[in-house]
């Protein structure tokens, strides 16, 4: 075992350092298709946010006993049946969502950045590492669906939750907004071109955000340097 | 040598067994997950059918189980010939009241729109919706009830009105709307409706008759 991570380091990489949707850019597939509207990608978001802690846990769990020969094999076992373990939860618990997200939430399964987190993190640190690191690459993953979502319903429809009584039951009705009433809509961003090109902004957006971090903390250290 | 064979062998060996192990454990908790929650599935997918017959039948008009009352048959007009299509069928004490086809559209523009179709004993629409399709977002996807009340104007048709050369989209010199850059969704939708329509005029009997299996004719 490696030495102990620093829990808020291991945080922040996950939701901003090395984002899985901005940064290393793993998962896209699902990351494209679902994200017409907001709460498609929120439920795919949740739905791979669990996997990615259920299944750090258990590799992390298991970590002394993996082989390095057999450690891929037990590592596609493990996130199979997690997977299939919340698709069975979802079909019993929020139908009607599973019914939308359908064929994406088995393809969880092939989500590079999940086997990516088993191998490069879970498998090395201890369990509570490997949960946190689990909860912040989800929530990281869950955040660029659901900013990309808002992104491509916003331009694309002139609604922002639209259809939220499929996650919320029938209360989520109230938080369905119309932001531009009358809108005739921009069928770009809902088709699937509008997705990569929502993404390719978003990850300029960050870049520029981080690049003017970085310059920011420079001139704070020069200054406190001068100082 | 042979000690490091016994190694190898006992290394191999060894590996196998856990991820056996492993196996074993996903298997497990799968079948305790699937028993736990294959009675709420059932119900859940009975609920959402229940719900979708509700919207097309007329409320009320009917006193049996829909879902306890099906029949399966087969007819190229209905889906695609190899497909089986379910019917379900509403009846008010022995009185016949409306049947609802499970049908498909085959010809979208992009494959199979599902349709439940639901035709009272007279020949008139009670309703139609959209139960899955793949058309395009923006475009085509107005069929949905959700989206548009594009579906509702086939309520209270039937092969008589509009008369059968005016059963089509306005482009065709029909009666019913299309939309904006999408023609061939709403036709294909048009047309599997009167295709159910003309299946049931031919097939009225057969399709109330209980406890048969209809086959191809």
């Amino acid at each position: 075992m490696t030495e102990r991570p620093r829990l808020k380091q291991v945080f922040m990489d996950g939701l901003w350092h090395q984002n899985t949707g901005l940064v290393v850019l793993l998962g896209l597939c699902p990351l494209l298709a679902v994200t017409g509207t907001v709460v498609n990608g929120l439920g795919l978001g949740l739905a791979t946010l669990l996997t990615l802690v259920a299944s750090n846990l258990s590799v992390s769990w298991l970590r002394g006993l993996l082989r390095p020969e057999i450690r891929i094999p037990a590592f596609v076992l493990i996130i199979a049946s997690v997977v299939t373990v919340i698709q069975l939860l979802m079909q019993a618990f929020v139908h009607d969502l599973y019914r939308v997200l359908g064929i994406f939430i088995p393809l969880i399964v092939t989500n590079c950045a999940i086997i990516g987190r088993a191998e490069a993190f879970a498998s090395r640190h201890h369990p509570l590492a490997a949960m946190v690191d689990g909860l912040a690459t989800g929530l990281g993953f869950c955040l660029t669906l659901v900013l990309l979502g808002a992104l491509r319903e916003l331009l694309g429809r002139g609604t922002l939750l639209s259809q939220a009584h499929l996650m919320f039951g029938e209360a989520g009705r109230a938080l369905e907004l119309t932001v531009l009433p009358h809108y005739e809509g921009f069928l770009l961003a809902i088709l699937p071109p509008g997705a990569f090109i929502g993404l390719g902004l978003l990850v300029a957006a960050r870049n520029w955000l981080q690049a003017r971090r970085v310059r920011r903390s420079a001139v704070l250290n020069k200054a406190l340097g001068a100082a | 040598m042979s000690g490091k064979t016994t190694g190898v062998a006992h290394q191999v060996l060894s590996s196998a067994g856990l991820l056996a192990l492993i196996a074993i454990l996903g298997t497990g908790l799968l079948a305790a997950v699937n028993e736990l929650t294959r009675e709420r599935i059932a119900e859940q997918e009975r609920q959402a059918l229940i719900r979708q017959l509700g919207r097309v039948l007329p409320e009320g008009a009917y006193d049996n189980d829909p879902l306890g009352d099906t029949l399966t048959l087969r007819h190229d007009s209905l889906s695609r010939s190899d497909e089986a299509v379910r019917v379900y069928r509403a009846r008010k004490g022995e009185q016949p009241v409306a049947v609802v086809l499970d049908h498909v559209a085959p010809d979208g523009y992009n494959g199979d729109i599902q349709l439940l179709t639901s035709i009272l004993a007279d020949g008139r629409i009670s309703g139609v919706r959209v139960v899955s399709h793949r058309e395009t977002p923006g475009l085509g996807d107005p069929i949905e009830a959700e989206r548009s009340d594009w579906i509702l104007a086939f309520t209270g048709r039937s092969l008589e009105d509009p008369e059968p050369e005016r059963w089509g989209v306005t482009r065709d010199g029909g009666v019913f709307d299309q939309f904006t850059g999408a023609t061939i969704t709403p036709r294909a939708v048009v047309e599997a409706v009167q295709r159910a329509l003309e299946y049931h005029q031919a097939n009225r009997d057969a399709l109330y008759r209980r406890n048969e299996q209809k086959r191809d004719d």
